[in-house]
């Protein structure tokens, strides 16, 4: 639905504002809807043209009755694709409603600058309609049965990402099919290189002992591609993609997933950049532009909700307090090795060089950082004091929450651990040819965190299942190490011995 | 019109009932369920619907927080608000209590019951469903009486196609009329016995309840009208209401035929007209007073309580202290009654053997 004249006059306001202001944006289009088709998008991941899965019925019954019961409420969707899409809630009052445009115009400049999204998906909309039609399609030809008891085991993997190559200079990797026209041909190991050609030509179009040399060669090809001569590979979907033994249809739906995975994987890694350069930004046009003296109350109403500490770290909150930190600090020059070698206290406090810079460096950082180097570069001792953060553990005799540190590099290294890769433990195959009987060998990189060993070894199971031979985990649990091994249907576990 | 999301929501759904049919026992054995049904559904925990990842585990359970507070103190000295990182969520399911009897039918095989005396038991119901030429002008049929006019116009020829008037005359005029349908009705009552004597523990107790919850929904689910009367006894027999059925605890003596005896006086006075499907639940840990007694029982069940229901259940617990010796008794007595079933219950796995025993007979 098509925003009401009071609105749109507004947003034409509010995007002059943003541009004003320095955002760069793709075009934008707002959507009006109410709440449940808001739930609904919202299920699909913001695309309602997206594959029928249960996994979008179960969002939507969580999200139904979380915004029914008044838990939770969604206020803003937005969508990184060009022309970015975003959705207001009709039953939103006009304040909310330009609060939630200034807000997406920050996403919307994200999106679009910040360097993890560069090899982004443009065309999402239209991307996620092909699958659709595509998923659709291999339900009619295979089944529900079997396209859905393939997509959960393909779903499970789908955080099996190297999350390295989102900022990489080169483009992101997209395997393609070797498969013929067969859509359940599973193919063999070397493809088809026969030319066209008539039968009484064939002969010599096609010499049998070049057939038999190329197939050799790409034979001892695939072998070295085998052992991973890249070293160790995180990007499992990928992998799988290129060496498991699917057929067609298997492997059009398991590119779905990674083609889907890898569009949602910048968000995973940017979330506390995302949501504080959109706050930042919705105040700024908000207080500068936007709001009138009659809005002030019900403005502050909502941004003191969205931007509340309920049982976690408010990403929101964090971003936008350190966005607006380093546009103090290099503001006023308080920063660099002058600053940081200075360590009276009186001095620092009242240091004050007239550089003026936080405006381009607010802008620098949200073109080249994520969410991990983000923190790192600029979490600050002085920040996490005047914040008074703190690292905590649950008891567990009693359950209960017990603050542990306050000190700078712990909490720094717990709210960095928490993030690293996404938020997922770092698993990287080491070889494809394991104990030579084609077993897949895996490796979680522990880094202080152990699996859930539950989860883990259902995981497995389905790697396994998609993989067709054994496939092995190496990890720690408790400080020992342990060996999960897959293979036709069960899991078993081992403590090798060292 | 079906979008794509009530598709999907409906796979969901399907999903879960197949989860609580795979986990049905587990619900059953662990009387988990119980207390959590309010108007008319249940909501239900369904752990591992979720799909699988590697995913850290919950571990210590830490994380970030911020506001005040001193290192080593707790959530209750003033502490900041909380930390990062979510717990795990189980998801909670609403099911109708008449999907959950289907599940469990599903599950157990449960034959749909056949109500007794389909033919002989029926309720009147008037339906204004007849037309007559008499009647008060207040259910006069207005279309009928004008198509019955025009008619009579057409036939005798004052019908006149450019000046369409129809005037009804007295002849013309239909009444609504009620008519008498008969329906074959099934009504039911539930009687629940239970030995309270001491040797019934806290345990056999829950047994009880747990089953007792069971067959109620089933025989629910199979009846439109239902009612249930509740009997404790020990060596006297009373009749409790529901709440004091699962939290009476009495002690002393055993005399099974007292509640025998109850049960036969309720239906009777209360259940006796005919139209009633009657389905006594009598569950103890098998021990009698005496033999005298059982076969006082037995004499009760043969000529008055079995041929006035449908079926007689009787549920033994094991016990520590029980003999078991009224489940072989009642057996030898009265072999060849299929309206009589008997089952051990040896504990809360075999609930659900039990509830087998008893419904699937499909009487």
């Amino acid at each position: 639905m098509n925003l009401p004249p009071s609105l749109s006059s507004w947003e034409q306001r509010i995007r002059a504002s943003a541009k004003a202001h320095g955002l760069v944006c793709f075009d934008t289009i707002f959507e009006m809807v109410d709440e449940e088709q808001l739930d609904e998008i919202a299920a699909y991941g913001g695309f309602p043209t997206r594959y029928p899965h249960w996994r979008h019925g179960m969002e939507f019954e969580r999200l139904r009755k979380s915004s029914r019961w008044g838990i939770s409420k969604i206020y803003e969707l937005v969508i990184n694709n060009d022309p970015c899409y975003a959705y207001l809630l009709s039953s939103n009052s006009l304040t909310d409603n330009k609060l939630v445009m200034a807000h997406v115009f920050g996403h919307c400049d994200f999106f679009k600058n910040n360097a993890w999204f560069r090899h982004s998906e443009r065309k999402m909309m239209d991307r996620m309609a092909n699958h659709a039609v595509k998923v659709r399609r291999c339900i009619d030809r295979h089944g529900v049965e079997a396209v859905e008891a393939f997509l959960d085991r393909a779903l499970s993997l789908e955080n099996l990402l190297d999350y390295r190559q989102l900022c990489a200079g080169t483009p992101l990797l997209r395997p393609q099919p070797r498969h013929g026209v067969d859509e359940d041909e599973v193919p063999a190991d070397a493809p088809n290189f026969r030319l066209r050609s008539r039968d009484y030509m064939d002969e010599f179009i096609n010499p049998p002992e070049y057939m038999e040399q190329r197939r050799r060669k790409h034979a001892a090809e695939q072998e070295e591609e085998k052992r991973l001569p890249g070293g160790p590979r995180r990007d499992l979907l990928a992998l799988l993609l290129e060496h498991a033994p699917l057929a067609r249809w298997e492997w059009d739906l398991l590119n779905i997933v990674h083609e889907e995975a890898l569009y949602f994987a910048p968000q995973r890694v940017t979330k506390i950049m995302n949501e504080g350069w959109a706050s930042y930004w919705h105040r700024k046009l908000m207080v500068d532009d936007v709001l009138t003296d009659d809005e002030v109350v019900d403005y502050a109403d909502t941004v003191a909700g969205t931007l509340a500490e309920g049982q976690s770290l408010n990403p929101y909150k964090l971003g936008l307090e350190l966005f607006l930190d380093i546009e103090a600090r290099w503001n006023s020059g308080r920063h660099g090795k002058d600053f940081e070698a200075c360590d009276d206290m009186a001095q620092r406090d009242a240091w004050e060089k007239a550089e003026g810079r936080g405006l381009e460096q607010i802008f620098f950082a949200r073109a080249v950082h994520d969410d991990v180097t983000f923190l790192d570069a600029y979490l600050t001792e002085d920040f996490c004091h005047r914040h008074k953060l703190f690292v905590y553990r649950r008891d567990p005799r009693t359950h209960k929450k017990e603050l542990v540190t306050r000190e700078f590099a712990k909490v720094k290294e717990e709210l960095l651990t928490n993030i690293v890769n996404g938020g997922a433990p770092v698993i990287e195959a080491v070889d494809l040819n394991h104990s030579n009987r084609g077993e897949l060998l895996l490796a979680h990189r522990h880094m202080g965190k152990d699996l859930r060993p539950d989860f883990a070894e259902a995981t497995l199971l389905n790697l396994a299942a998609i993989w067709k031979r054994p496939v092995v985990l190496e990890s720690r649990i408790e400080d020992k190490l342990v060996r999960w091994i897959a293979a036709k249907g069960t899991v078993s576990m081992e403590h090798p011995s060292g | 019109m079906i979008g794509p999301i009530e598709k999907d929501h409906r796979r969901f759904r399907q999903i879960v009932h197949g989860t609580i049919r795979r986990d049905l026992k587990r619900y059953v054995s662990k009387g988990e369920l119980l207390g959590r049904s309010a108007g008319g559904t249940i909501s239900i925990p369904v752990p591992q619907i979720d799909l699988p990842h590697f995913t850290f585990g919950s571990g210590d359970g830490g994380g970030v927080g911020r506001g005040e507070g001193g290192e080593g103190e707790g959530e209750d000295g003033g502490q900041g608000e909380a930390g990062e990182g979510e717990g795990h969520h189980i998801l909670e399911v609403e099911v109708g209590l008449d999907e959950l009897a289907r599940i469990l039918g599903e599950e157990l095989e449960l034959p749909d019951i056949r109500p007794r005396g389909e033919s002989d038991i029926v309720s009147e119901h008037t339906r204004w469903s007849g037309i007559r030429r008499v009647g008060p002008e207040s259910l006069r049929h207005f279309k009928r009486t004008y198509r019955e006019a025009l008619k009579r116009q057409i036939a005798s020829g004052q019908w006149d196609p450019a000046n369409p008037v129809v005037v009804p005359v007295r002849e013309d005029r239909r009444y609504r009329s009620s008519q008498v349908k008969r329906r074959p009705e099934s009504r039911a009552v539930i009687i629940h016995m239970m030995d309270v004597s001491g040797s019934m523990g806290t345990e056999q107790k829950e047994i009880v309840r747990i089953e007792a919850f069971w067959i109620d929904t089933w025989l629910r689910h199979q009846y439109k009208s239902i009612e249930t009367v509740y009997i404790v006894h020990d060596a006297v027999a009373r009749e409790v209401s529901q709440h004091d059925f699962y939290h009476l605890r009495e002690s002393g003596g055993t005399k099974i035929s007292s509640a025998y005896q109850l049960c036969l006086d309720t239906i009777r006075t209360r259940f006796g007209s005919g139209e009633w499907n009657i389905y006594p639940f009598h569950f103890s840990d098998g021990d009698n007073w005496s033999s005298k007694d059982t076969a006082a029982c037995v004499e009760l069940l043969r000529t008055s309580v079995l041929p006035q229901c449908n079926l007689f259940c009787y549920g033994q617990v094991r016990s520590a202290y029980g003999s078991g010796q009224f489940k072989r008794d009642l057996d030898q007595a009265l072999p060849a009654e299929e309206r009589l079933v008997t089952s051990a219950i040896a504990d809360r796995d075999g609930i659900l053997g039990s509830i087998r025993d008893f419904l699937g007979r499909g009487r």
